[in-house]
């Protein structure tokens, strides 16, 4: 890390860069949106949108809990309620007649209902709001470890597991006729998307986390033919918009996780202005 | 001796000489409803079986199950021309229709090569796996939509590319569930002479579920009539002639095909 404190300034001259906490930030950045570029292909993919935003929503009760345990850092609470509402929905969903979105949107309601009433019993919900919108400015060296690390596991799940995920995403029974898996994989995937996106909310906010992992896929999908190119742009539009954010924020004084939001849909307008006019 | 007396049960019991699936008292239970009861069918190389009955009846169920995609009770078992215990066949899967949507960036090279490389699809693709899909598609005259996206082909065309890809690696069962939209008569006409073709070809055990009755009149070699049980099976001629099967779907063969039911149509 040293070495990066010490480099960074010389190789950016700008006054932004001479930050510590903007370093820190711009590290965070280049970690974190190409690694939601990446899942969120699938997610598109797969329609989860709706289930990833529940997973977010989620994390409001998993603080509680953290709450009622007395945790001064609700973090290990928030991964495992989420990795549990991954799971649940997953198996419920596999056995259960019902549309999925009913039965996403039956356990996001509750868990988000749940978390308000426990959060707000003493009238001391404004003490949560950092959870809500984010702030990206306050990573901390440790914690750009822990996300070295994420980025490290979601890479290999990527490389050994993404033909089998692609193929359970075309049609589950093809899939099980090449040999695959198909719950397990389903849940393996759940269980990744719950942990990145519950480690994530703190930094981005659970507000527009969902945004963070569609924008970019949805984006690229306008623009791409093939898995190699939907890859490419949505991780390229990610990391360009999460850049964009960080500086646009730093200058205007607003919420950063939100600006690169922003940023993301502006994008998303273009490369459907590419794709209409392509027509 | 012992083997003799092996051959001479295998004629009696019309087993096939070469090899053949056999799937043995297979139940299916969703819930407490049964969907499935009882399916006991010996599945010949080189024939193409195609399964039949009303919507509701089990047929892609029965499928999945084989597929192992659904809990199921009883057995499937291969036996080779050896007339050997193999373990799992190897088995082609056609789905009656994809669950991607049309706008998703997915090239049929994609899809070939999801299925059979461990180089993941989003880094790059081996050009030797260009090539062997190329060849894999050229089977259904298909190479040249190879870099196209699944989304942008017609209902025909996919359904050549699924065929394509349920014969690489070439399976000793061939699953097929017939797509209930998206391809004209004629379309239809040629995959029916497509699947037909390919079970002289390479001697593949195929089973067709399928609403097109004329058709699977005309190519088929035996039929199933399924309604949760198996109800009759047979040749075309026999299934098309039973009381159940004119109940349910009315006469499909022509008065002069007929045949008097009594003497071959089996129920059970």
């Amino acid at each position: 890390m040293a070495i990066y404190y010490t480099w960074i300034p010389q190789l950016l001259p700008f006054e932004w860069a001479t930050h510590i906490f903007m370093q820190n930030a711009l590290l965070a950045v280049l970690l974190v949106t190409p690694l939601f570029g990446i899942l969120g292909t699938m997610v598109v993919n797969n329609k989860m949108a709706f289930f990833s935003d529940a997973l977010g929503h989620s994390a409001l009760t998993g603080i509680a809990i953290g709450v009622i345990l007395g945790m001064s850092d609700p973090l290990w609470a928030m991964l495992a309620f989420s990795i549990l509402l991954a799971i649940g929905i997953s198996i419920v969903k596999a056995s259960s007649t019902s549309s999925p979105d009913t039965i996403i949107g039956v356990f996001s309601a509750t868990a988000v209902a749940l978390g308000i009433v426990i959060l707000s019993r003493s009238g001391g919900f404004t003490k949560y709001s950092r959870f809500l919108i984010g702030d990206l400015l306050s990573i901390s060296p440790n914690e750009l470890l822990m996300l070295v690390f994420l980025v490290l596991g979601v890479l290999v799940f990527w490389v050994f597991m993404f033909n089998q995920l692609l193929l359970v995403s075309i049609n589950p029974s093809l899939a099980r006729s090449r040999g695959s898996n198909v719950r397990l994989l389903e849940i393996l995937f759940s269980i990744i998307m719950a942990v990145i996106v519950t480690i994530s909310i703190q930094w981005v906010g659970l507000l527009i986390i969902n945004s963070l992992l569609i924008l970019p896929a949805a984006s690229a999908r306008n623009i791409s033919h093939d898995m190699r190119q939907y890859h490419l742009f949505s991780v390229s539009i990610a990391l360009l918009s999460g850049l964009a954010g960080l500086l646009l924020s730093y200058y205007w004084g607003t919420a950063t996780g939100a600006t690169i939001v922003l940023c993301s849909a502006a994008f998303f307008l273009l490369t459907l202005f590419i794709k209409l006019k392509s027509r | 001796m012992r083997i003799n007396l092996d051959r001479e049960y295998q004629a009696k019991n019309h087993f096939c000489g070469l090899c053949c699936t056999k799937i043995e008292n297979f139940d299916v239970t969703r819930g407490n409803t049964e969907i499935l009861k009882d399916i006991n069918l010996h599945i010949h190389c080189g024939e193409l079986t195609a399964l039949i009955g009303p919507n509701g009846a089990g047929k892609s169920t029965l499928l999945k199950a084989i597929l192992g995609e659904i809990p199921h009770r009883g057995e499937l078992k291969y036996l080779d021309y050896n007339d050997r215990h193999t373990g799992k066949p190897i088995i082609g899967y056609v789905p009656q229709r994809l669950d991607f949507d049309a706008g998703s960036p997915l090239s049929v090279l994609d899809l070939f090569a999801a299925s059979r490389s461990s180089i993941p699809v989003w880094l790059t693709h081996a050009r030797k796996l260009r090539e062997h899909t190329r060849e894999i598609l050229s089977r259904m005259q298909a190479e040249k939509l190879i870099d196209r996206r699944l989304g942008d082909l017609s209902g025909g065309e996919l359904q050549r590319i699924l065929l394509a890809l349920a014969l690489d690696p070439l399976p000793d069962l061939l699953l097929l569930d017939e797509p209930v939209s998206g391809i004209d008569q004629l379309g239809m006409e040629m995959f029916f002479r497509k699947v037909a073709d390919l079970r002289l070809q390479y001697d593949l055990s195929i089973i067709l579920v399928s609403h097109d009755l004329k058709l699977v009149a005309q190519y088929a070699d035996r039929v199933v009539f399924l309604n949760q049980t198996v109800q009759c099976v047979g040749t075309p001629a026999v299934v098309f002639n039973n009381e159940k099967v004119i109940q349910t779907f009315g006469r499909v063969l022509s008065e002069a095909t007929c045949i008097d039911p009594k003497e071959g149509g089996r129920n059970q």
